[in-house]
């Protein structure tokens, strides 16, 4: 009994919904709370609307009795009338409702959509470019000059240790961190830079509520904020060939410190006897 | 029978008869066939998904490109074979012309190409799985540049161009077919056949035939500029500096910069007419089944017909619905989610009317709820179930996150796959009587409803939770990945149960058909006491004086005037 | 029979195109067969060889309907692709657009387009005349298929000279060293072209059944109906290529 009662707050929750990891985006609350109300609204209507179908179904009408006299036809006809006309009152009110309903819906979706999507990220945001390849997710970190390096199509070469393409003789890409995990600081945002060498794939990380197609040609950005650290997976969500499933990393959030360590620890050392 | 009757039922049986009411059996046999192996398609896929290393008889264990196979075949056939064949040319073929009180259709020769071209297209597709490499694996949308460029993948060389070949044709076929219907529609209602007394069944076919003219032809236009990327080195849809399998594509020349998001826009303008392709003549089916069952007249003919047109205008409006995070503005997703909001409206109003019918309540002097009218409930049960979770995908922010998981594959398959089928087997054991002159079997008709509701809810329901965990589509296994993923597995083992229980119960309607046809109760001339036209025999001339659904008059004899009788007994 | 059963010749009664049933000259569809057709005064009667030739126009317009929609999707492909550049390693915009200077034959042949739409109009309008079709109607020979039969050759000789004209155009491209792969702006140039091309083939085709046709078929309806419809697909494929000319021509 007491299980009950505890877990009455948790359905009664509108910040969790079932089923759904755990969020750890800053923008992800938001999100959760319009799925949750969605979700129950719309099952409320589900089962109203099947209650109904069900309810019909016992109802049953007396058989129509051929009147003797016209004065109790036509009573009868009034009264079929009446019902009839209460039928299309409730229905359409029961419309306008439902319309009322779905306004709500897509503005309060939208609003969120728009503070999300509409602008890029501010410019202080962290820059990442994540690249997808068949059938691996790359990730590349500018490293300390802040810029990213040249990259050419024709020097991708996964197995030689060049999967993005990296034009070695650009200084810029000497310092840039290739890695094969995403590691982010909490708290900062972080604006992806999402591109792709061959196919179409989807980029998704559901514990930050994020997916983007990555489309080859066309780069492009997203940008979000995770604020719980964590290891969030990161799937692949557009199939993209034989190897789709397993096209799967993973988010670190880490503090801002480990964060930094990492980068550090990752930087490249510089070859012996390149120029600059 | 006479020996004239003999010969020209003969006739009738030709191979490339232009007989309407053959080429539409014929039509709904080639969508049982699809049917059928899109089934077992789809319950190899279930079976690989939580078992990977099974070997299956005969094939051997399942690669992951054969999996992806398996599912973009499945789609295709479904889509294409099963729910824009029966409904729209099967049921229209067969019933369209009877119901206007027509002789036949505008032009029949071209019913029987349309048929004939319809079988080649099927031919084609399934010789895809028996060329080198394997059917296609890019998902029955087929997505560029990965449907553009052979090396991308298993089954994208001749695998690849025998789909678009195939659907090339069908397209052909189809809008044929849409010509044959409206002129029919237009031009050949018999004598007092306004628009306004057409049974709703036609208006649905008058504004699916519009769609497909529409539609059809986009997406003939979209397979040709795909088969020419790929043959004759053109840059619709692939971009420079592709790298495939570590080999540098040019397309012979630096300039073919081609974009994929061309292809989502020109399929999908396609692809959202489409499904209300698939679902419009359910739904003229379920409102013309609901007043013959309840015995009481459509409520609101003209609000439905209202509807009907919205929804067919409307559906043509909405396609970036399914393109929300695939890298288009995001100005053009509010533009589109707004449209999208907007068609649920039409949509509602017509669950509202017919629940409204429901509410009249019935007269249980008829039969009280034959197998045609449960089956029409369960369309009505199903439809509001996967129409419910159409406006939070039309939410883009929603969307972002449910995407190409498995609550949009729960979506579509309550909406489609099973509101869709429930509505053909309420049309085939409702309109059994005029195929083969006999009833259906009522006990095995119940066991089949009962079996298949409770078969598909458990299929198809717990996806949504699948989909909320975030599992995205087109996952050959769940083992050995994150373990979001691989905590899933009980749930998707208790689908795949599920979805064997609902491919058997299926059996039950096989063999319903098979031992009706020629052991099954002869049925009247009129078994469901119907109103339209299609149930009137042997018409010497037809002149309609009344609306379809006249239910509730009573006379001496019977409880509604058909279209066509002069006057009712009474009064 | 349910009525779902095509009811065959035997079953109904079919009339005689002879005296008695309706010659095809009346312009304007009233009731066929009978004077109390005519329910709700809907101008259309039933089965009269007027309303024949409706339902054939009927089903050639909504073929071209949806063939317009096939050309709209190339169209939309067009601009789409002319506005889609890429970015290059610096991630500045890059169009990559090449418009090509349409060969000045382009118009001779638009000119010859528009010259056989006139032809074909000239032949149509000879299969309606109604003092011939009376004639041929009651069997008296065939005045309005020798009026228009030179009519019909005329055009498809003009088609052809339109198809040549475009096969020279190409050559002109070619010859400038711009193929159908050069680059995107020459792909839908060849494609815009020869699917219409394509199309104005089958036309041609089509002109040299109706002539065939206009030999071989015994009825004077179903001769105007095949030179009906030949010459309504023959001018909604010289409107395509006016709207697709002048795409080409200023919208590069």
């Amino acid at each position: 009994m007491s299980a009950i009662v505890g877990l009455i707050p948790l359905a009664l929750s509108t910040d969790r919904v079932w089923w759904m990891p755990s969020n750890g985006a800053l923008h992800g609350l938001a999100i959760d709370r319009l799925m949750w109300w969605n979700l129950a609204v719309l099952s409320a209507l589900f089962l109203l609307a099947h209650i109904l179908l069900i309810a019909a179904l016992f109802r049953s009408r007396p058989l129509k009795q051929r009147h003797s006299d016209d004065q109790r036809e036509e009573e009868s006809r009034d009264r079929r009338r009446k019902v009839s006309d209460k039928l299309w009152k409730s229905e359409l009110i029961l419309l306008f409702a439902l319309t009322l309903l779905y306004t709500w819906m897509a503005i309060s979706a939208q609003r969120l959509w728009a503070t999300i999507r509409y602008q890029g990220a501010a410019p202080q945001a962290l820059q990442v470019e994540v690249t997808g390849e068949q059938f691996q997710w790359y990730f590349r970190y500018p490293g300390a000059d802040a810029a990213f390096g040249l990259t050419r199509p024709e020097l991708i070469n996964a197995p030689a240790g060049n999967p993005l393409g990296l034009d070695r003789t650009d200084p810029h890409s000497t310092d840039d961190i290739v890695s094969s995990t995403l590691v982010l600081p909490a708290g900062r945002e972080v604006d992806l830079d999402l591109r792709s060498i061959d196919v179409i794939h989807g980029f998704f990380i559901p514990g930050m509520r994020l997916k983007q197609n990555a489309v080859p040609g066309m780069p492009m950005h997203v940008h979000f904020t995770p604020s719980t650290p964590g290891d969030y997976s990161i799937l692949c969500s557009q199939v993209c060939g034989l190897g789709h499933a397993r096209m799967q990393t993973h988010l670190r959030v880490v503090s801002n410190e480990e964060y930094l360590t990492w980068l550090a620890s990752h930087a490249p050392k510089p070859v012996e006897g390149a120029t600059r | 029978m006479s020996l004239q009757l003999q010969q020209t039922m003969q006739r009738r049986r030709g191979l490339f008869t232009t007989d309407h009411r053959t080429i539409g059996i014929r039509y709904l046999l080639l969508s049982l066939l699809a049917v059928a192996i899109g089934t077992v398609l789809s319950l190899f896929m279930r079976i690989h998904i939580v078992s990977p290393d099974l070997k299956l008889p005969l094939f051997g264990q399942i690669p992951p490109e054969g999996y992806l196979a398996l599912v973009t075949m499945h789609g295709t056939l479904m889509v294409f074979f099963v729910l824009t064949t029966a409904p729209v040319n099967g049921f229209a073929s067969l019933i369209l012309p009877a119901q206007i009180g027509a002789q036949r259709m505008a032009f029949p020769l071209l019913n029987a190409i349309a048929f004939w071209l319809t079988t080649l297209s099927l031919a084609v597709l399934l010789g895809a799985f028996f060329v080198p490499g394997g059917a296609p694996i890019s998902g029955w949308t087929n997505y560029p540049p990965l449907s553009a460029i052979a090396a991308a993948g298993p089954g994208q060389a001749t695998g690849m161009d025998l789909w678009l070949v195939s659907i090339g044709i069908f397209c052909f076929a189809s809008i044929l077919s849409a010509i044959n219907m409206l002129t029919t529609i237009v031009s050949k209602r018999c004598q007092g056949m306004t628009l306004l007394r057409m049974p709703l069944t036609v208006w649905s076919w008058l504004v699916t035939a519009v769609l497909i003219l529409f539609a059809f032809s986009i997406l003939f236009a979209a397979v040709v500029l795909l088969l020419s990327d790929r043959h004759l080195a053109t840059g619709f849809f692939v971009p420079t500096g592709e790298v495939i399998n570590g080999l540098l594509l040019d397309n012979a020349n630096p300039h073919a910069n081609g974009s994929p998001m061309l292809w989502l826009h020109l399929f999908w303008f396609f692809g959202h007419p489409e499904v209300y392709i698939a679902v419009l003549p359910a739904m003229g089916l379920t409102s013309s089944l609901l007043a013959n069952f309840t015995r009481r007249p459509v409520f609101g003919y003209r609000f439905m017909v209202t509807t009907t047109l919205l929804i067919g205008v409307f559906g043509l409006l909405v396609w970036g619905h399914h393109m929300f995070v695939s890298g288009m503005n995001p100005y053009a997703g509010t533009a589109f989610a707004l449209m999208t909001m907007a068609i649920a409206i039409p949509s509602s109003g017509k669950v509202l009317g017919w629940l409204a019918m429901l509410l009249r309540g019935r007269d249980s002097r008829v039969h009280p709820l034959p197998t045609p009218m449960l089956f029409t409930l369960g369309f009505l049960s199903f439809f509001i179930a996967g129409g419910l979770t159409g406006p939070i995908l039309a939410q883009p922010i929603l969307d972002a996150y449910l995407h190409n998981t498995y609550f949009v594959v729960a979506h579509f398959h309550l909406i489609m796959a099973m509101a869709g089928a429930f509505s053909l087997f309420a049309a085939v054991y409702y309109w059994f009587p005029l195929m083969t002159g006999r009833l259906m079997n009522e006990t095995l008709g119940k066991w089949h409803f009962w079996l298949s509701l409770i078969g598909a809810y458990g299929t198809f329901f717990p996806m949504h939770f699948a989909g909320l965990a975030g599992q995205p589509r087109h996952y050959a296994q769940l083992a050995g990945s994150t373990s979001t993923l691989s905590s899933l597995i009980p749930l998707q083992t208790g689908i795949t149960h599920s979805a064997l229980f609902l491919a058997g119960a299926q059996l039950l309607f096989l063999i319903n058909l098979a031992w009706s046809a020629r052991r099954g109760q002869p049925a009247g001339e009129n078994p469901w006491q119907a109103t339209t036209l299609e149930w009137a025999s042997d018409l010497a001339e037809c002149k309609v004086v009344r609306g379809p659904y006249e239910y509730g008059f009573h006379t001496n004899t019977q409880d509604f005037v058909m279209q066509y009788a002069v006057e009712p007994e009474e009064e | 029979m349910p009525a779902t059963f095509t009811r065959t010749p035997t079953d109904i009664e079919r009339k005689d195109p002879g005296i008695g049933g309706k010659p095809p000259v009346d312009r304007r569809p009233t009731g066929g067969g009978g004077g109390d057709d005519n329910w709700d005064n809907h101008p259309q009667g039933r089965r009269g060889p007027r309303e024949l030739l409706t339902r054939y126009r009927l089903g050639l317009f909504f073929a071209l309907a949806g063939d317009l929609m096939f050309f709209i999707a190339l169209v939309g492909a067009f601009f789409v692709r002319q506005n889609a550049g890429h970015f290059d390693p610096r991630d500045n915009y890059v169009s990559d657009w090449h418009p090509l200077a349409v060969p000045p034959i382009l118009w001779i042949n638009t000119a010859v387009l528009l010259l056989s739409s006139g032809t074909i109009e000239i032949a149509r309008r000879h299969l309606f005349h109604e003092v011939d079709v009376m004639e041929e109607w009651l069997g008296l020979g065939r005045p309005a298929v020798r009026r228009a039969s030179p009519w019909l050759i005329a055009t498809a000789l003009l088609g052809a000279l339109f198809i040549d004209g475009q096969w020279i155009a190409w050559q002109q491209l070619e010859s400038q060293g711009l193929f159908f792969a050069s680059n995107q702006n020459s792909h839908f140039f060849y494609l815009i072209t020869a699917t219409h091309g394509i199309h104005l083939v089958l036309g041609i085709i089509a002109l040299a059944v109706a002539l065939c046709a206009l030999f071989l078929l015994r009825r004077v309806e179903m001769r105007q109906v095949v030179v009906d419809c030949t010459a309504w697909y023959w001018h909604t494929m010289g409107i395509f290529w006016v709207f697709l000319f002048f795409l080409l021509t200023c919208f590069q």
